[in-house]
């Protein structure tokens, strides 16, 4: 497995992790905080500290609910769920028939769709 | 013929370091009208200024320039000089190669290129200077202090123990602020209304100082020294002279079911009432939106019982106008909504408390007689979760950016007075960082932990909710055990961010007194002036500057009524002649001016005008002189050219701008 570096993973994720003030919320939030290996907070500084690899191969990015409790209540504007996202994408990316090409776009295009998702899709399964 | 002198300031090696000083003393003293120029190490210093009276006596100089520091530094000490030597101060022009030079440039080639051209321009302005005279404008010897909290009483006494008359405007009914609804004060652990009540006798017996209390500033006009203020005085409806305090109104009133502001809530009070019962002045308010006689006509069992007559039911909101030299703000606080804090169960559940409401709480005179309680039933709670930074350190829309400074020590206080009173109940504080400085302050806070067993928990709690059983769920995290705690409380006291008043922006607005995004008032220096607005004659006492506690808010009040005294003891303060000034001539009296000044200092008036040879009268602008504070708005604004502002005119910053780009 390629592993993705902190500057990709902040990058898919649109969060800055030295925002971050450690007060742990997002951890003391979470729902599917028992069944994480790797914590929300511990997300946020194994990022900061370059070590992504520990939480593509973690079992957390496959137990978060995507709740975005964290998200809601982080009063630093962190975003923990964002970054297990990105991580769990990076992984995702890499099993194949996930991406999406420029061309398929047309056809997926109708009235129900906000473009809005489209655009989202491409930014993340574009490669 | 203009002769000027230039001189070039080494300021040690501040500049001389990356200007060749010699080489723009060289370059200068062959301007035209320059009849002299050198360098020295320290111009500002005795030898320096000396060189410079010498020059302006033995050459004869119409206008000096120094090239040196910013003029916000030394243009004071060279103008002196100047004046000194017979020479009229504004004829000395300050060209600054340090701060805009050498400071920000690496290459000498270019920062001596540089301040050669920041000379040429300074030589050019002086060249068109006009001798300048400072007006004079008088010194109200009155002092007008906005919020009676610990604050504004303190700062209200040291004035006027220094003999100078001060009026306090309280927009409660009492003066006493925050500080009078607190329980104890750390790390003494003194009584807060112990410490204060005495204060606030002081303040209303004090001979120089009158107090406006359930008045409010309702506009501000004037300048330092000459302030003009209109303050209402909201109906009591209870006669301040007759009333004597006996309390039998408020015994007797049938409407009881208001809340009480003063316990935050936690307690009725009835519809006539005082906050408390130490309020000063010791006279009732009625609320008329509870009282029965204000919403049905009938009742009036307070007019009926009262003894002396004090009740008046037809009394006004009156307008007084005084006048004062200085005004000192001090509007304090209040704790943040936590309405947007959905997941603390605030406004769910009566057993989550701000902490100010847990000081009400905890307080012999409070709701429930210094009792603490579980809201919800009134029982004896067993486990007491506090938390910290509730909406401080929050950089989201929720939320305060900055942190509140007083909670850590409060929370350490209320944590402790609980193990102390009831030892049988848990104590489990939450925090993200503990921060103590300030004397005694640690120490303070390890007590708590160390000989009161308080549990600090390092994490914050993410969600509370209701256990099956009643009793409240706390769920947080444990991050230096890394792990997730869900523990049962009966009692979550919140320690709620602080900020500014919310009618301190209104005020800010009146005064002209600039403000930061938090609506705490600025310093006019954040070192060297702390005390001071920028705007001249506004003075800053307590929390509306920034969180404070109550030493360190004595500490401003105190600062801030010596900077007061200082200018009451003035007879006459100089102003600043550089103002606007208006030609009637060429003024076609479109008022552009008068919308973009921000002091009021442009009216229109009908002026009789002489244009080459037709008399006829035109409405055009005038500048008070007085309230001009040179900002040169009006000067940009003016489409005619009309408006000029003497010292920075219209022709000598084109001529710097002309020498610039020679």
């Amino acid at each position: 497995m390629k592993i993705a570096t902190s500057d990709e993973i902040r990058a898919i994720a649109g969060v800055d992790t030295r925002k971050c003030m450690k007060c742990g919320k997002c951890s003391a939030s979470c729902p599917a905080y028992n069944e994480m290996d790797i914590r929300p907070h511990q997300f946020v500084s194994y990022v900061q500290n370059g070590d992504v690899e520990a939480l593509m191969n973690s079992k957390s990015i496959w137990k978060c609910l995507s709740c975005f409790a964290c998200v809601e209540r982080c009063p630093r504007d962190v975003k923990p769920a964002k970054l297990i996202e990105a991580v769990r994408l990076s992984v995702i990316r890499q099993r194949g028939e996930n991406y999406l090409s420029p061309d398929e776009i047309p056809a997926l295009l109708d009235d129900e769709t906000p473009q809005q998702l489209l655009m989202s899709a491409f930014r993340k399964y574009r490669k | 013929m203009q002769r000027i002198g230039v001189f070039v300031c080494h300021c040690g090696t501040n500049i001389a370091a990356t200007v060749d000083v010699k080489k723009v003393v060289d370059v200068i003293s062959k301007e035209p009208g320059v009849v002299h120029a050198e360098d020295y190490q320290y111009m500002c210093s005795e030898t320096g200024q000396q060189k410079v009276i010498d020059a302006i006596q033995n050459e004869h100089l119409t206008g000096v320039v120094i090239c040196s520091c910013s003029p916000r530094m030394h243009e004071g000490t060279f103008r002196k000089a100047a004046e000194k030597a017979g020479l009229n101060p504004y004829q000395l022009e300050i060209a600054n190669i340090r701060e805009q030079c050498s400071w920000i440039h690496k290459d000498m080639e270019e920062a001596t290129e540089k301040a050669v051209i920041l000379a040429r321009a300074a030589v050019a302005k002086v060249m068109l200077d006009t001798p300048l005279t400072p007006g004079e404008s008088r010194v109200v010897k009155r002092a007008l202090v906005i919020g009676g909290g610990i604050a504004g009483i303190q700062t209200a006494l040291d004035i006027a123990d220094a003999g100078y008359e001060v009026d306090i405007v309280e927009k409660t009914p009492s003066i006493g602020g925050r500080m009078s609804q607190l329980d104890k004060t750390f790390p003494t652990l003194d009584c807060s209304s112990c410490i204060l009540t005495p204060r606030m006798g002081e303040v209303n017996a004090h001979e120089k100082i009158n107090i406006y209390t359930y008045s409010e500033v309702e506009s501000v006009g004037g300048f330092v020294g000459d302030f003009k203020v209109d303050i209402r005085k909201k109906a009591r409806y209870v006669d301040m002279d007759k009333c004597t305090g006996c309390g039998l109104c408020q015994e007797k009133c049938p409407s009881k079911k208001n809340l009480s502001e003063f316990n935050r809530g936690l307690s009725n009070r009835t519809a006539i009432y005082t906050p408390f019962a130490q309020a000063v002045p010791n006279v009732p308010v009625i609320d008329t939106a509870n009282c029965i006689h204000f919403k049905t006509g009938k009742c009036g069992i307070c007019s009926k019982v009262c003894a002396a007559g004090a009740v008046n039911y037809d009394q006004k909101d009156e307008v007084i106008t005084r006048e004062y030299g200085a005004i000192v703000v001090a509007t304090g606080f209040d704790t943040i909504s936590l309405d947007k804090f959905d997941e603390y169960y605030y406004n769910q559940s009566k057993d989550v408390i701000t902490s100010l409401e847990m000081e009400r709480l905890m307080n012999a005179a409070g709701p429930t007689g210094g009792k603490v309680v579980r809201l919800s039933n009134g029982e004896h709670p067993k486990d007491i979760v506090f938390i910290q930074c509730v909406g401080s350190r929050d950089v989201t829309c929720r939320g305060k950016s900055y942190c509140s400074k007083i909670c850590c020590m409060y929370t350490a206080k209320q944590a402790m007075l609980v193990r102390d009173h009831y030892p049988d109940v848990n104590v489990h504080v939450f925090y993200i960082d503990v921060r103590t400085p300030g004397k005694n302050f640690d120490e303070f806070y390890r007590r708590a932990v160390e000989e009161f067993d308080v549990d600090y928990i390092k994490g914050q709690v993410g969600k509370v909710s209701e256990a099956p059983n009643g009793r409240l769920l706390v769920q947080g995290s444990d991050l230096l055990d890394n792990r997730q705690i869900k523990m049962e409380a009966d009692l979550v006291v919140l320690a709620t961010a602080i900020e500014p008043s919310k009618d301190a922006r209104k005020l800010a607005t009146m005064l002209t007194a600039s403000m930061d995004t938090n609506d705490f008032f600025t310093e006019a220096h954040a070192k060297l002036r702390p005390v001071e607005s920028p705007t001249a004659g506004v003075f800053l006492s307590g929390v509306c500057q920034g969180p404070k506690d109550i030493p360190e808010t004595v500490a401003q009040a105190g600062a801030a009524a010596v900077k007061v005294v200082g200018l009451l003891a003035k007879d006459k303060l100089t102003t600043n002649p550089c103002t606007a000034e208006s030609n009637p001539l060429f003024c076609n009296g479109c008022a552009s001016c008068e919308k973009v000044c921000p002091y009021g200092a442009i009216s229109y008036e009908d002026r009789q005008v002489n244009d080459h040879g037709i008399r006829e009268t035109r409405h055009v602008a005038v500048v008070n002189g007085a309230l001009c504070h040179g900002c040169g708005a009006c000067t940009v604004a003016c489409p005619s050219g009309a408006m000029d502002l003497k010292g920075f005119s219209n022709r000598q910053i084109l001529a710097e701008v002309d020498a610039i780009c020679r």
